[in-house]
């Protein structure tokens, strides 16, 4: 990756830092690369968001760190931050001449690394190299296996010029690792992806992810665990550390599009009457949400995650509800998973719900979904493709149901790249992830950083969809409730023809697993941009904060998150 | 007026300018960030600033001339020129957009006509001032000398 346009430099760090600069103020373009030029660093400037995703999901390994306005013309820059986040994984700082302690928590909440108030001083930007080394350490160290710590050994003894130790290039340690990788690369793992290397994390190809799921699909998704996906995926170098990790990104993943899309559909106002009879089992939405809430007695330990629900009441107020309701859903879920006793009766309504868009889904009747909340989001989804999905969907799409493995949902992401036309079709109509179907440069990579570079490309192809995608993606969870028959398939790619491939998480995922993981302490960083939520704190409601963080502005979400279960 | 005079009038003029709040320290972090590699940097700067100004202020006056107001629109607008006119320090500018936006959240059409007056007002004055400025600046340079560096106990 050192082959990228601009070769890292090889200087002591944090000299020759990549910076991206995104404002639409043509003066402030100016300053600021005038002051980060100042500080040895190589910056790139850009007028647009949408410019910026192109620039950065060209140069994969381009760039160190993202500065953006939040205030952009053509896309909310908590958009463009989580989308960033999720398909680069690369530090973002937010900058904006308001101050508001609102907005700063939305940015961090989004997963800014920073928040900086114009006007900017010069010892504010000097110091942004910080971000960027954390980040490193940090994934360094969360990549368990021997690479992170190898990783970390290589890059301290590997620096060309450490003065006093700590000043060495990080693309040494990519540089190292990928030459290390590359005597280990076996048949299904693939870092030839440069920014993969650079991470020392586990690279989720698609026939990677098609593995996973396929493997949590045959397990159940109610009953899947890393340890039996490991071995049914018969993947000799990775770790059940690594697929945990997966699992878990999995799980929130299509949870927060299923928020994303009841956010969606109560924003958009679309009337749960437009919604076809899909829900099988009944009244999704709302009446679900009750029930569920009743039967949420791990809702108290979620108040956090309820109280950032709150703070964005400017959404709908049905999205808080929702959020709630799905939150406490979610618990209660996992709860109930855990405990294994899920009332039938009560995870029906849910279930349907999946059920019913996706049509090959089998009613198992146990789906952890979050959101059974607006059945009029998946209307929405289903009528109106082009609709731009900006309401946050972030929903909850826990779908245990295990018929989910053959919904869309598998539908191969890689379409996302021919979806430029809103056309979600590729998501449903096709049961399974067929790697021959990934035309988009989305290289369903699940959940990692480097995976989602990839992501970003074929996410690059929806371009404005990018909102709607991210519900796609879930969609296809959410979307069960859509209404119409094949509901889940188009929904997803429709809205935006991102083809996510939220396929990846058919309903199987339960929330209880990953309720469950984390209780064994799997907490895996998950790069949603929920690392700045301070989410470890919440082992078990942990689940429930980071979707409730989503919630939040979901509009923003939707491509972020697809881009991660692209398979 | 000999350099020497050019510069101590140079030097009290700007003085003036950030003891009577037109200019903050972000003006002096500008003149710092200038260098021999970018001599007119802060001069670029500002014809930048005074450029992106005029539309704004052009798109800001459409937008309080419709029959029904956006003032979700209005308010983008100052929001962008008080991101702008803190980029060069240009306070008073700042000021004025801080107290618009709050009457945009009023909705108040009234005040903020009369704010929009003031915004522009603020903004004609400190381009005159920043236009005298770098007048000033040419003519020192063009009679040979240097420019002083303003001291200012900010």
């Amino acid at each position: 990756m050192d082959s990228g346009f601009s070769s890292p430099r090889r200087d002591a760090f944090p000299a020759g830092l990549r910076v991206l600069v995104v404002d639409d103020d043509p003066t402030w373009i100016r300053i600021l690369e005038k002051m980060l030029k100042k500080c040895s660093y190589e910056v790139t400037t850009c007028g647009l968001a949408r410019e910026a995703l192109n620039l950065l999901r060209e140069r994969k390994d381009g760039y160190d760190i993202v500065i953006s306005d939040v205030n952009m013309p053509d896309m909310d820059g908590f958009k463009l931050l989580e989308h960033v986040g999720l398909e680069m994984d690369l530090p973002v700082i937010m900058m904006s001449v308001d101050g508001e302690t609102s907005r700063v928590m939305k940015g961090v909440q989004h997963g800014a690394c920073d928040y900086l108030l114009k006007p900017i001083r010069m010892k504010e930007l000097r110091n942004i190299w910080q971000h960027v080394f954390r980040k490193r350490i940090h994934e360094a160290r969360e990549f368990e296996g021997h690479e992170g710590f190898e990783g970390i050994h290589l890059m301290r003894n590997g620096s060309d010029q450490s003065e006093d130790g700590m000043l060495f290039s990080l693309e040494d340690m990519p540089s190292m690792k990928k030459r290390k990788d590359l005597d280990n690369n076996h048949d299904d793992k693939e870092f030839g992806d440069p920014s993969s290397t650079k991470k020392a994390r586990v690279v989720w190809s698609v026939d990677l992810h098609q593995k996973f799921v396929k493997a949590v699909n045959q397990i159940g998704f109610d009953k899947v665990g890393p340890k039996r996906i490991l071995d049914l995926m018969n993947v000799p170098w990775l770790t059940r550390e690594n697929v945990a990790s997966h699992l878990q990104k999995y799980r929130l993943y299509l949870s927060r599009l299923l928020k994303e899309n009841d956010q969606r559909s109560s924003s958009s106002g679309t009337k749960p009457s437009d919604l076809p009879p899909r829900d099988t089992a009944g009244d999704f939405g709302f009446q679900n949400l009750t029930n569920k809430q009743q039967n949420d007695v791990a809702v108290d330990s979620f108040n956090y995650s309820d109280v950032p629900l709150q703070s964005h009441s400017s959404e709908t107020k049905i999205r808080n509800g929702d959020l709630k309701a799905i939150v406490s859903d979610s618990i209660a879920e996992k709860r109930r998973a855990l405990s294994g006793s899920i009332p039938g009766t009560k995870v029906s309504p849910q279930i349907s719900l999946n059920h019913s868009s996706f049509g090959p889904l089998k009613p198992e009747g146990r789906h952890a979904v979050f959101d059974c909340t607006i059945p009029s989001t998946q209307f929405t989804w289903s009528e109106t493709p082009e609709m731009p999905l900006k309401k946050e969907h972030k929903s909850f799409l826990q779908l245990e149901d295990s018929s989910f493995s053959h919904s869309p949902l598998h539908v191969t992401q890689r379409k996302i790249q021919g979806l430029k036309s809103h056309s979600v079709a590729s998501v449903c109509s096709n049961p399974t992830i067929t790697e021959s179907e990934v035309a988009a440069s989305v290289e369903t990579k699940p959940m990692y950083a480097d995976y989602k570079r990839e992501y970003a490309s074929s996410v690059s192809s929806i371009g404005s969809v990018v909102d709607t995608i991210p519900t796609q993606s879930k969609s296809l969870m959410e979307n069960a409730q859509l209404s119409e028959p094949s509901s889940a398939k188009n929904l997803a790619m429709k809205t935006q023809g991102f083809n996510y491939d939220l396929e990846f998480y058919p309903e199987n995922l339960l929330d209880e697993d990953l309720h469950f993981y984390w209780l064994q302490g799997e907490y895996y960083n998950m790069n949603w941009g929920f690392e700045n939520i301070g989410m470890p704190e919440y082992y078990d409601p942990g689940l429930v904060a980071e979707l409730s963080s989503h919630l939040h502005d979901s509009a923003d979400c939707t491509l972020v998150d697809q881009g991660l279960f692209i398979a | 007026m000999d350099v020497g005079q050019m510069q101590r009038q140079l030097v009290e003029y700007t003085k003036s300018l950030f003891i009577e709040g037109y200019l903050d320290s972000q003006f002096l972090q500008l003149q710092q960030l200038q260098d021999e590699s970018n001599p007119s940097f802060v001069a670029e700067v500002v014809s930048l600033f005074f450029e992106d100004s005029e539309r704004i202020l052009k798109d800001l006056t459409f937008a309080l001339e419709q029959k029904i107001i956006d003032f979700k629109k209005v308010d983008a607008h100052v929001h962008q020129f008080k991101g702008s006119s803190s980029s060069i320090g240009a306070q008073r500018v700042k000021n004025a957009c801080i107290a618009f936006r709050g009457y945009c959240e009023e909705q108040n059409v009234n005040s903020c006509t009369r704010c929009l007056q003031q915004v522009k007002q603020e903004y004609f004055i400190v381009k005159n001032k920043l236009e005298t400025l770098f007048r000033l600046e040419h003519q020192i340079i063009g009679a040979g000398g240097s420019i002083p560096m303003v001291e200012l106990s900010f």
